[in-house]
């Protein structure tokens, strides 16, 4: 018999076998189908697979599932409430911040995480928090001005 | 058909697969009205630009339905990878047949609903395939015109047609809309097209800036690239790589990775691939398999390419000649010989290649992250002996192509592991095998004499260009006497390359732009003065004074110690000229990009928005080309491997970025490309005029710009 753990899951309480080696990336896209959060690099370079791990951004592709055990996972999918664009996700589509959308999950995971630490950031904060985000596209003047848009929104 | 298996010269000139497909999609969409277009000329002309190797098919193709809720779906066959078309095409389709933006659904990239496409590249969608495609809603308007007439008993000259609805002139009350036409019915019409579609000063929708259409599905997660379908009894299959492009498969003892749980083996040919529902079990199996391998490498490696390069049997063409280069040496006062060398660079798509096949049937269906579905389609077709109307591809969003993802062999890989299997298959290749198996922009020699006459203008240009690519080597200046000779080898490279957003064009306007920078410089001449003493093109010279007014640009001889460069070129039917602010550490030897202006004339813009965030783009990932990104290499042992030894542009580089869309009422040309051609000319200028040192090879890395600094006495 597999050992479960048990995690909360966008808020929801889940419980799943702990399988050697499994990382949180692959649990999420395989064990719940929760293909939002994306594989780039496996190796923690790229932040296409960033989510919230106690409120903390991490690279999921990192996080062996025996430390998940206790804690509360949030990914991209838990953002929207009821079909209502979270304000960072809103921010995203209002400048237009992003173009093949591949890292898009990630960069609001991580834009999240810096949110909620540091409600008022600067531009120079948020960039140094964003530097290991990685986008091909070259959307990022887009992304900063939403991530700096969506910080004014959130306050209210 | 004498037998099953289509080869590319022997594809029945009556493609066989519509008749199928047509009833398919048909029964997709329920009633409303088809209207199916032979394209005819139109389409040839999309072909023959994109070189493509199919014959079009003669039978119609479906364009446009027209459904009994009013909503339009057009099918084409080009794919999104970020570049935008899902935004203006429905713009272009619904300003042509008056009908609201909201109603157009765009189904791209199914060979199976979608009329033939020969890949999306080159910035072709909106320049090439655009006037086909308008041409043919302008007939479909008409179709509906005179079915709307008949329907409220006038004449089509008495009805004309607003946001879907169409109406007798002056009668607005007197009224039916698109889907009430099509209400109940299942109206097929075939047409032929000829050119008819609207005059600019008609335009409602185009021309108007429009957010990404996919953005809400891509905020949220929910956009499903290749990797995220999901099917009962999936395997991911991890392939046996080998440790260079030289090595050969000797041996693979499997029998330890065999050991483990859930765990299947596949040996066909040369694939060796491990199976298992969950990818890290199959990645965890793969690094069990013991593989013995012989190598036979190329004697090259990043740092002796270009002499290699140089020293390799090639053919030559000459790609342009005007006037006489004897003649031109003869009447130059001052000339200039250079030699200008660029290297591989890496796609690097934040999504690595990736492809769901299985059976449905006996028809194969791929869902690949793939530029040419089509391209995909012939190779799986052909690789499995299977007839073109038995293999599906679909291609579903782009996590990013620039060009790597022309190349499909993962979808190529899981087609045939999920014939051998009978299984669903996903190959979703690791960062590794991307960065291994990509084709790379390939490295680039350029040799350049140019010279100048007293009167400072140009007077001898003979360009070389060593396999880069020849587009953009021709010279874009006034020279009387100029040859551009291009020179090409299969062999040359030791692993495979193909087309890097603005393939070749990347390379030679950094060469040619350097060069003319030179020779103002020598000369004592302020640059943008120089560029525009020496070209006729009035397009040309528009971007160079447009951008000139963005940037502020002062005039002044560089080296003037203020780090600002200039660069101007021409790709895929749009003129671009840069300005950008550098700062040198001239301790470091580090390059910091300030701001960069860009001005492009691409004909009419149909999104002026998404055409700035593409220019945005370039700069973008044009910096990157320009300053860091190189792959390294022994023979065909690729040492990079992932990003923390391929830097690419981060959030810390963004200059302050300024564009300007040139207005004009010309036929749309390209916009996901130019403006990411200067890049290397502008920025070498720049670090030129900020510390006097002229950099001869990209990218311009810390250790380039100090040996440079310390070479230029």
């Amino acid at each position: 018999m597999a050992k479960l753990i048990q995690f909360e899951l966008n808020g929801k309480k889940v419980e799943i076998p702990l399988e050697k080696d499994q990382t949180l990336l692959w649990a999420l896209r395989i064990n719940f189908n929760l293909t939002g959060t994306k594989y780039g690099c496996g190796e923690g370079y790229c932040g296409t697979c960033t989510v919230l791990m106690d409120n903390e951004p991490v690279r999921s592709c990192g996080i062996m599932m025996e430390d998940v055990a206790g804690k509360k996972i949030t990914t991209i999918e838990g953002m929207s409430v009821n079909g209502k664009l979270h304000p960072i996700q809103q921010a995203f589509v209002d400048h237009d911040a992003l173009q093949c959308g591949y890292c898009t999950p990630g960069m609001i995971m991580n834009a999240y995480g810096l949110l909620l630490k540091n409600p008022n950031p600067t531009r120079e904060q948020i960039v140094d928090e964003m530097e290991g985000n990685l986008c091909r596209c070259g959307a990022h003047t887009h992304i900063i001005e939403a991530i700096e848009s969506a910080s004014k929104k959130m306050k209210v | 058909m004498k037998n099953n298996t289509y080869y590319r010269d022997e594809v029945p000139e009556n493609n066989p697969t519509f008749e199928v497909d047509r009833r398919d999609f048909v029964k997709l969409l329920g009633g409303g009205l088809f209207i199916y277009f032979q394209l005819g000329e139109f389409l040839t002309g999309v072909a023959a630009e994109a070189e493509q190797q199919r014959s079009v098919p003669k039978d119609y193709n479906a364009f446009l339905h027209i459904g009994e809720d009013g909503k339009v779906t057009c099918m084409i066959g080009k794919i999104e990878m970020g570049q935008g078309i899902i935004t203006s095409f429905p713009q272009m389709v619904a300003d042509e047949l008056d009908t609201p933006l909201e109603s157009i659904k765009m189904v791209m990239g199914d060979t199976e609903l979608c009329p033939y496409d020969a890949g999306t590249w080159g910035s072709l969608s909106t320049r090439s395939l655009g006037p086909a495609m308008l041409a043919a809603v302008a007939e479909a308007r008409l179709v509906l015109l005179s079915m709307g007439a008949e329907y409220l008993g006038v004449s089509p000259e008495e009805v004309t047609v607003e946001n879907g609805v169409i109406f007798i002139k002056n009668k607005k009350n007197k009224k039916v809309s698109f889907g009430e036409l099509t209400k109940g019915k299942k109206v097929e019409k075939f047409l032929e097209v000829k050119p008819n579609a609207k005059d600019f000063s008609e335009y409602k929708i185009r021309g108007k800036s429009f957010k990404h259409a996919d953005g809400i599905v891509k905020v949220k997660g929910e956009a499903m690239y290749s990797g995220d379908f999901r099917m009962p009894g999936m395997l991911y299959a991890k392939i046996l790589r080998p440790p260079s492009h030289g090595a050969t498969l000797v041996s693979a003892d499997t029998s330890e990775a065999e050991k483990l749980d859930g765990i299947t083996i596949v040996r066909d040919k040369e694939i060796v691939a491990v199976l298992h529902p969950d990818f890290e079990k199959a990645e965890a199996a793969l690094a069990k398999i013991k593989a013995e391998y012989k190598f036979d490498e190329m004697k090259v490696d990043d740092k002796t390419v270009f002499k290699h390069q140089l020293e390799f049997p090639s053919e030559s063409r000459v790609v342009k000649s005007s006037g006489d280069i004897a003649t031109g040496k003869s009447s130059s006062d001052l000339i200039f010989e250079s030699e200008f060398h660029n290297s591989y660079v890496a796609h690097a798509p934040m999504e690595p290649h990736t492809a769901l096949a299985f059976m449905e049937g006996d028809k194969m269906v791929v869902r690949a992250s793939t530029q040419t579905p089509f391209g995909t389609q012939d190779s799986i077709a052909r690789e499995l002996g299977l007839g073109l109307d038995k293999v599906r591809v679909i291609a579903p969003f782009l996590g990013g192509g620039f060009g790597g993802k022309s190349a499909f062999r993962q979808a190529v890989e899981a087609a045939r592991l999920a014939k051998l299997t009978g299984k669903p298959i996903m190959v979703q290749w690791s960062r590794q095998e991307e960065f291994f198996y990509d084709n790379f922009r390939p490295a680039a020699v350029i040799k350049i004499t140019s010279g100048t006459d007293k009167a400072g203008k140009i007077s001898l240009w003979d360009y070389h260009e060593y396999f880069a690519g020849a587009r953009g080597s021709d010279t874009i200046y006034d020279v009387p006497n100029a040859k551009t000779t291009s020179y090409s080898s299969r062999e040359v490279h030791p692993f495979a390359t193909g087309a890097w957003r603005a393939p070749g064009n990347n390379t030679n306007t950094y060469a040619r732009e350097s060069q003319i920078d030179m020779m103002a410089a020598k000369l004592g001449i302020d640059p943008l003065d120089f560029r525009l003493k020496n070209l006729k093109d009035e397009r040309m010279i528009g971007v160079l004074k447009a951008v000139a007014e963005l940037f502020g640009w002062t005039p002044a001889k560089s080296p003037s110690g203020r780090g600002v460069g200039i660069a101007c070129g021409f790709d895929a039917g749009s003129y671009v000229a840069h300005m950008a602010e550098v700062s040198v550490d001239k301790t470091t030897g580090k390059v910091k990009v300030i701001r960069v202006a860009c001005a492009q004339d691409m004909g009419y813009c149909i999104n002026p928005q998404g055409s700035i965030i593409q220019m945005e783009g370039c700069i973008m990932m044009g910096m990157g080309y320009a300053l860091t990104e190189e792959v390294k290499f022994t023979g065909g042992d690729i040492h990079t491997s992932n990003f923390s030894d391929y830097q690419i542009p981060v959030f810390s580089w963004m200059p302050k970025i300024q564009t300007k869309i040139l207005d004009k009422n010309e036929a749309p040309q390209g916009g996901g490309e130019p403006a990411i051609i200067c890049m290397g000319g502008v920025l070498a200028n720049a670090v030129f005029d900020a510390t006097g040192a002229r950099l001869f090879q990209l990218p311009m890395t810390p250790e380039r710009v100090l040996e440079a600094m310390a070479n230029k006495k």
